[in-house]
C-alpha cells in the first residue's frame, strides 16, 4: 500500500549542481565590498630563529600601500593562550601570528601588506624582508625520532593506544610464521583547490561578516570573538561553498586572524588569501615511521601483532591521531602491544587530513598482513577471513553492524579475485608485469551533538537549517532528501540552508559524521514539525485525525493523512488556516546514545582491490583498476556516496604512488612547494574505479541509519596497491609514495 | 568600462567577455584571472594556484582554453573570452554543464568551471577519441576531490551526444 514516492537511497543530483557548474556558487574569496581591502602575508625564509630586523619601508613607499602589519605593531589580540584553542585543536601552545619576533617553522607569517588593490599588496609583499638570527632546526624525523616521547596530555577525541593484551612479545617468538617490518609515509599536504582565504566586511555599524574557506563557521566565530575580544553578536561567519578541504579547513588558518585584525585597526573590510606556495606551511598529514610485527601459525591464525609508530609534530603542539589501534580490532588476536610516539619539528602542527591515522596505520597494518599471508603462504584475502574479528577487542565492545564479510565476498567477485595466481611475477600483459593486490579499510562511524530547525509553512514549503558545510561532500543535498521524505515533500519544496554561524549549533564538517549527526537533527526537527501539525490538525473540530498518535500519521503530497487508512487526513494548509498560523517551526536534536556506547562501538569497513601494470625498465606503475566495496549502514544517495568512495581512493592511489612534501633538512624547508612540483593524480593517472556499497542495516550507529563516507575510501587503498606492485614484480616497496625509483632500486 | 579608478600607467584594450564588447584600462602587470575575478566580478574562473599548475582558471581566448593566470590582460588587447558565465546559452546550460551535473563531475566545484571550459576547448579540438585520450587531455585540470572519472564519463557523454546529432545532419 506504500506508494509514497521517497528521496533517500534514490542517487539525486547535487542540489548545488547548477550553480556550481555555472560558476554562481560563492566562495570565501569572491564577495567584494565597498572600499575593500587586500591583504598579503610575508613568509619567514627561515625555519627557527628570531627576526632581528624587519625591513618594511620600500614596501610602505609602494603605490596603494596603506599599513604593514609586523610582530612591531601587531593589532590587539588575547594575552592568554587558551584564548587561541580552537574547537579541534591539539594540546600545546597554539600559534599566535605575529605574537614575537621568534620563528619556530618554515613559511611562518612574519607580516601582512595591505593595499588599495590585490596586486599592490602582492608586489610589495615581495620588498618586506627580515634580518634573522637563526637557530638550529630540527625537521628530519629519522633524526628527531631519537628524541620521541608519548604525548604527556591526550588529544581530545582522539583514543590513546589501547594496554597491552597477552602476551605479544612472548607469542612472536614462538610463532612458526611471522615478520616485523618498518614502513615510512611520507609528510602529505591536503591542497584543497580553492585557496585558504577571509572576507571581512565591516558593516557600517562596525559589525563582521566573514567569509571564511573553513569547515566550521561555528569555529571560526568563536576562534574571532575569543581571540578579539568580540560579541558573539557582532561576527557573523559564511561559508556556503567550500572548494574542499580534506581536514585542512578544521582550524582557523593565518588568513582568518589577518584579515580580521587588519579590518579591526584600519576600520575597513580586508581580503585576506593564502597563495598556493603558503598553503605548504598549514597542518598537513605527518611523516610517520611505523613497525609492524605480525605472527601466525601454520593455519594463518594470528598469534602476535605489535604496532609502534612515531609521527611527527610541531613545537608548540602535541598533534595526535589514531595510528595503531586499528591493528588491535581489525582482526582477532589474543597478544597485541601497540604504541605511539611524537617527534618535534620545526614545522607548522600537523591538521587532520582525511582519514588521519587510519590512512597511515591501516596502510602499515595491511601491507604487513599481505607479508604475513605470502610468509605463510596462504591467499591474501583468504588470512584475512581466517582473522576476522566480530568485536571490538581494544575496548571489549560488541559492533553495531559489520558486513566487512560482504565487502570481502562482492569486493572480489567484481575484482574477479578468484582468477589470480598466487605467485608474484605471474602475470603480464605484453612488457607490463601486472599485480592484483587488496586490502580491508576501516574507519570510526561516529556521531556528534547537533541541533536543526525544521520550518513548515502553509503553503507546503520546508525550510530546515543547521550550520553544518558542505565541503564538497554533498551536505546540502541530503540534508533536502531527508528533509523531503520526512514530510513528504518533492525536493523542489525543500531549501536547506548551512554555512552560516548564526543557524543552529552544528560540529565542524570532519570525521565522517555530518550525515549522521546533522541528517539525524533535521530528522528529528522535521518529526517534531509532523507532531505539531498533528496537534493542531486533531484540535481541529470534526477533525478526521482526532485520535491520531504521532506514529499513526505521515505527510504525503501536502497531506497530513493516517498511515492505515490515508483518505482520512487534511492539507498542511487547511490545519494552518484553521488553526489561524502561518507556518510551524520546530527544533531537532541529535547526540551519540552514551548508554549504549558503553556496549556498542561502531565503524564503516571496506574491502579494496587493485591492479597495478608495472613497467620495469622505466619504474612506471600505473594503476589500471580498483574496486572498492564499502560497507557504511544506509547509503542516503548513492550518487554523492559513490562520489566521496571515488574521491577518497584517488587520494589514496596519491598516497601510493605520487604524495610527498620534500624537506631540505639542510635548510629545514619544504622544496616542492607548488602543484607541480608536489604531484598529486591528475586525472591520467585515474583508470577505472568501480565502487559497491554493500547491505548493511544498523539501527544503532545512528537515529537514521547512517555511518559516514567522507573518509573510508582512502583507508587501505595505498596498501591494495602497494600489495598489488609485490604481486607484479616480487619487490616490496615500504617506503611511501612509491616513485619510479624505488622500483628500480635493487 | 572599469570598476575601479584610472590608475597611472594604465592601459586601455577592448575585449569580449561572454559576447559584450567591453572597453577597459587595465594595469599591464594585471592578469585576465584578476581582471575578470577581481575587477568585472566575474568570480566564476577560480584561482588555485596563480601559476598554470591547476588549471582552475581555464577561459576559451578566441575559443582556445587557456589559463587566464598566466595571460595578461594587456597581452589580449582584441581578444574574444568565453569564461563559464558565458557558456551556457539563453538560459539552458551547456550541453558539458548538465553532463557535469548529471554525472556527478564534481564535489566542492571549485575546479568545475576550469574543467568544463577545458572540456570544451578539448571538444572544439576533436583530438580525443577515447576514454585515455580524454583523460591524457584533461589532465591539464587538477581535481583534487578526485571526480576524474565521472568528468570522463561527462565527456564521453557529451561527446557521443555531438556525434549523434552530426550523424543526424548527414543523414
Amino acid at each position: 500500500m506504500d506508494t509514497l514516492i521517497t528521496h533517500i537511497g534514490r542517487p539525486t543530483r547535487r542540489v548545488d549542481g547548477q550553480l556550481k557548474v555555472t560558476g554562481r556558487a560563492k566562495y570565501a574569496a569572491e564577495y567584494d565590498a565597498p572600499g575593500l581591502l587586500h591583504g598579503a602575508i610575508v613568509s619567514s625564509s627561515i625555519p627557527a630563529g628570531r627576526i632581528v630586523r624587519i625591513h618594511t619601508d620600500k614596501a610602505k613607499a609602494f603605490p596603494g600601500v596603506v599599513e604593514i602589519f609586523t610582530h612591531e605593531n601587531r593589532g590587539k589580540a588575547a594575552w592568554l593562550d587558551y584564548k587561541w584553542r580552537d574547537q579541534v585543536a591539539p594540546p600545546g601552545h597554539p600559534f599566535r601570528p605575529l605574537h614575537s619576533d621568534r620563528v619556530v617553522f618554515d613559511g611562518q607569517p612574519i607580516a601582512l601588506v595591505v593595499a588599495e588593490s590585490y596586486e599592490a599588496a602582492r608586489d610589495a609583499a615581495t620588498l618586506v624582508h627580515a634580518d634573522y638570527q637563526p637557530d638550529e632546526h630540527r625537521t628530519d624525523l629519522l633524526v628527531e625520532r631519537e628524541r620521541s616521547y608519548q604525548p604527556p596530555k591526550k588529544r581530545s577525541g582522539v583514543p590513546k593506544p589501547p594496554s597491552p593484551r597477552g602476551d605479544a612479545e612472548g607469542a612472536f617468538d614462538q610463532a612458526p610464521v611471522k615478520l616485523a617490518n618498518t614502513y615510512r609515509i611520507a609528510a602529505e599536504h591536503h591542497n584543497p583547490m580553492e585557496l585558504f582565504a577571509t572576507t571581512c566586511v565591516r558593516g557600517g555599524d562596525g559589525k563582521l561578516t566573514l567569509y571564511e574557506k573553513t569547515q566550521g563557521s561555528q569555529n571560526s566565530q568563536s576562534y574571532v570573538t575569543s581571540v578579539f575580544g568580540l560579541k558573539s553578536d557582532d561576527v557573523e561567519v559564511i561559508n556556503h561553498y567550500v572548494g574542499g578541504a580534506f581536514g585542512s579547513g578544521l582550524r582557523p588558518q593565518h588568513q582568518l586572524f589577518f584579515a580580521v585584525m587588519a579590518s579591526l585597526e584600519l576600520e575597513r573590510s580586508v581580503r585576506v588569501s593564502l597563495t598556493r606556495d603558503q598553503m605548504f606551511h598549514i597542518g598537513y598529514r605527518p611523516e610517520i615511521l611505523q613497525t609492524v610485527g605480525l605472527a601466525c601459525d601454520a593455519e594463518g591464525r594470528l598469534q602476535a601483532v605489535m604496532h609502534d609508530a612515531t609521527a611527527g609534530t610541531s613545537h608548540f603542539e602535541d598533534y595526535q591521531e589514531n595510528v595503531v589501534n586499528w591493528s588491535g580490532l581489525l582482526y582477532r588476536c589474543d597478544n597485541v602491544r601497540l604504541s605511539y610516539e611524537l617527534a618535534k619539528l620545526n614545522t607548522y602542527t600537523p591538521c587532520d587530513m582525511r582519514a588521519p591515522g587510519a590512512a597511515s596505520g591501516v596502510t602499515a597494518l595491511e601491507c604487513a598482513m599481505d607479508e604475513l599471508a605470502y610468509a605463510a603462504r596462504i591467499d591474501p584475502l583468504e588470512l584475512r577471513r581466517i582473522n576476522f574479528a566480530t568485536r571490538d577487542e581494544n575496548d571489549n565492545k560488541e559492533l553495531t553492524s559489520k558486513a566487512l564479510d560482504a565487502c570481502y565476498d562482492e569486493g572480489a567477485a567484481a575484482f574477479g579475485w578468484d582468477k589470480r595466481s598466487f605467485e608474484p611475477r605471474s602475470m603480464r600483459d605484453g612488457r607490463d608485469l601486472i599485480g592484483w593486490g587488496m586490502a580491508t579499510g576501516v574507519w570510526e562511524a561516529s556521531m556528534q551533538k547537533t541541533v536543526a530547525t525544521a520550518k513548515l509553512s502553509a503553503n507546503g514549503h520546508l525550510e530546515i537549517a543547521t550550520a553544518s558545510s558542505d565541503i564538497g561532500t554533498g551536505t546540502w543535498t541530503i540534508l533536502t532528501q531527508i528533509g523531503a521524505d520526512a514530510l513528504g515533500l518533492p525536493l523542489e519544496a525543500v531549501t536547506a540552508r548551512i554555512g552560516e554561524s548564526g543557524l543552529p549549533a552544528s560540529p565542524i564538517e570532519g570525521g565522517s559524521w555530518t550525515a549522521a549527526s546533522a541528517g539525524s537533527a533535521v530528522q528529528a526537527a522535521c518529526d517534531e514539525v509532523r507532531k505539531s501539525l498533528l496537534k493542531q490538525a486533531a484540535g481541529l473540530p470534526g477533525s478526521p485525525l482526532a485520535d491520531a498518535s504521532p506514529e499513526d500519521v505521515r505527510l504525503n503530497a501536502g497531506r497530513l493523512e493516517l498511515k492505515a487508512d490515508p483518505s482520512r487526513g487534511i492539507s498542511i494548509g487547511e490545519i494552518m488556516t484553521a488553526s489561524g498560523i502561518g507556518e510551524i517551526e520546530e527544533e531537532g536534536k541529535a547526540a551519540p546514545d552514551k548508554l549504549q556506547m558503553l556496549k556498542y562501538v561502531s565503524y564503516t569497513h571496506s574491502a579494496i582491490f587493485a591492479e597495478v601494470a608495472v613497467d620495469e625498465e622505466l619504474g612506471v606503475i600505473r594503476v589500471t583498476r580498483v574496486v572498492c566495496a564499502t560497507a557504511a549502514g544506509r547509503i542516503l544517495n548513492p550518487k554523492t556516496a559513490r562520489s566521496q568512495i571515488l574521491g577518497g581512493v584517488v587520494m589514496g592511489i596519491g598516497m601510493a604512488l605520487h604524495e610527498e612534501a620534500m624537506t631540505d633538512h639542510h635548510l629545514g624547508r619544504v622544496m616542492n612547494h607548488n602543484i607541480a612540483e608536489y604531484h598529486m593524480p591528475v586525472n591520467a593517472d585515474i583508470h577505472d574505479i568501480e565502487v559497491i556499497f554493500v547491505a548493511e542495516h544498523d539501527d544503532k550507529a545512528s537515529p537514521i541509519g547512517v555511518k559516514g563516507l567522507g573518509e573510508i575510501g582512502i583507508v587501505g587503498t595505498a596498501a591494495a596497491v602497494a600489495n598489488a606492485v609485490f604481486h607484479a614484480t616480487g619487490k616490496r616497496i615500504r617506503d611511501f609514495p612509491m616513485t619510479l625509483d624505488k622500483v628500480l632500486q635493487n | 568600462m572599469s570598476s575601479r579608478n584610472l590608475q597611472q600607467g594604465d592601459v586601455p584594450i577592448v575585449m569580449t567577455i561572454n559576447g559584450d564588447r567591453l572597453e577597459l584600462h587595465v594595469s599591464p602587470w594585471t592578469t585576465l584571472l584578476d581582471l575578470l575575478r577581481d575587477h568585472l566580478h566575474l568570480t566564476g574562473t577560480k584561482k588555485g594556484c596563480d601559476h598554470g599548475q591547476c588549471g582552475a582558471c581555464t577561459v576559451l581566448i578566441d575559443g582556445r582554453r587557456i589559463n587566464s593566470c598566466l595571460v595578461f590582460a594587456v597581452m589580449r588587447d582584441g581578444a574574444e573570452v568565453t569564461t563559464i558565465e558565458g557558456l551556457a546559452k539563453d538560459d539552458s546550460l551547456h550541453p558539458l554543464q548538465e553532463a557535469f551535473i548529471e554525472r556527478d563531475a564534481f564535489q566542492c566545484g571549485y575546479c568545475t568551471p576550469g574543467q568544463i571550459c577545458s572540456a570544451a576547448g578539448l571538444l572544439a579540438e576533436d583530438r580525443a577519441h577515447s576514454r585515455e585520450e580524454i583523460r591524457e587531455h584533461m589532465s591539464g585540470n587538477i581535481c583534487r576531490c578526485g571526480a576524474y572519472t565521472n568528468i570522463v564519463d561527462a565527456i564521453e557523454d557529451v561527446m557521443a551526444q555531438e556525434q549523434s546529432q552530426q550523424k543526424a545532419k548527414v543523414a
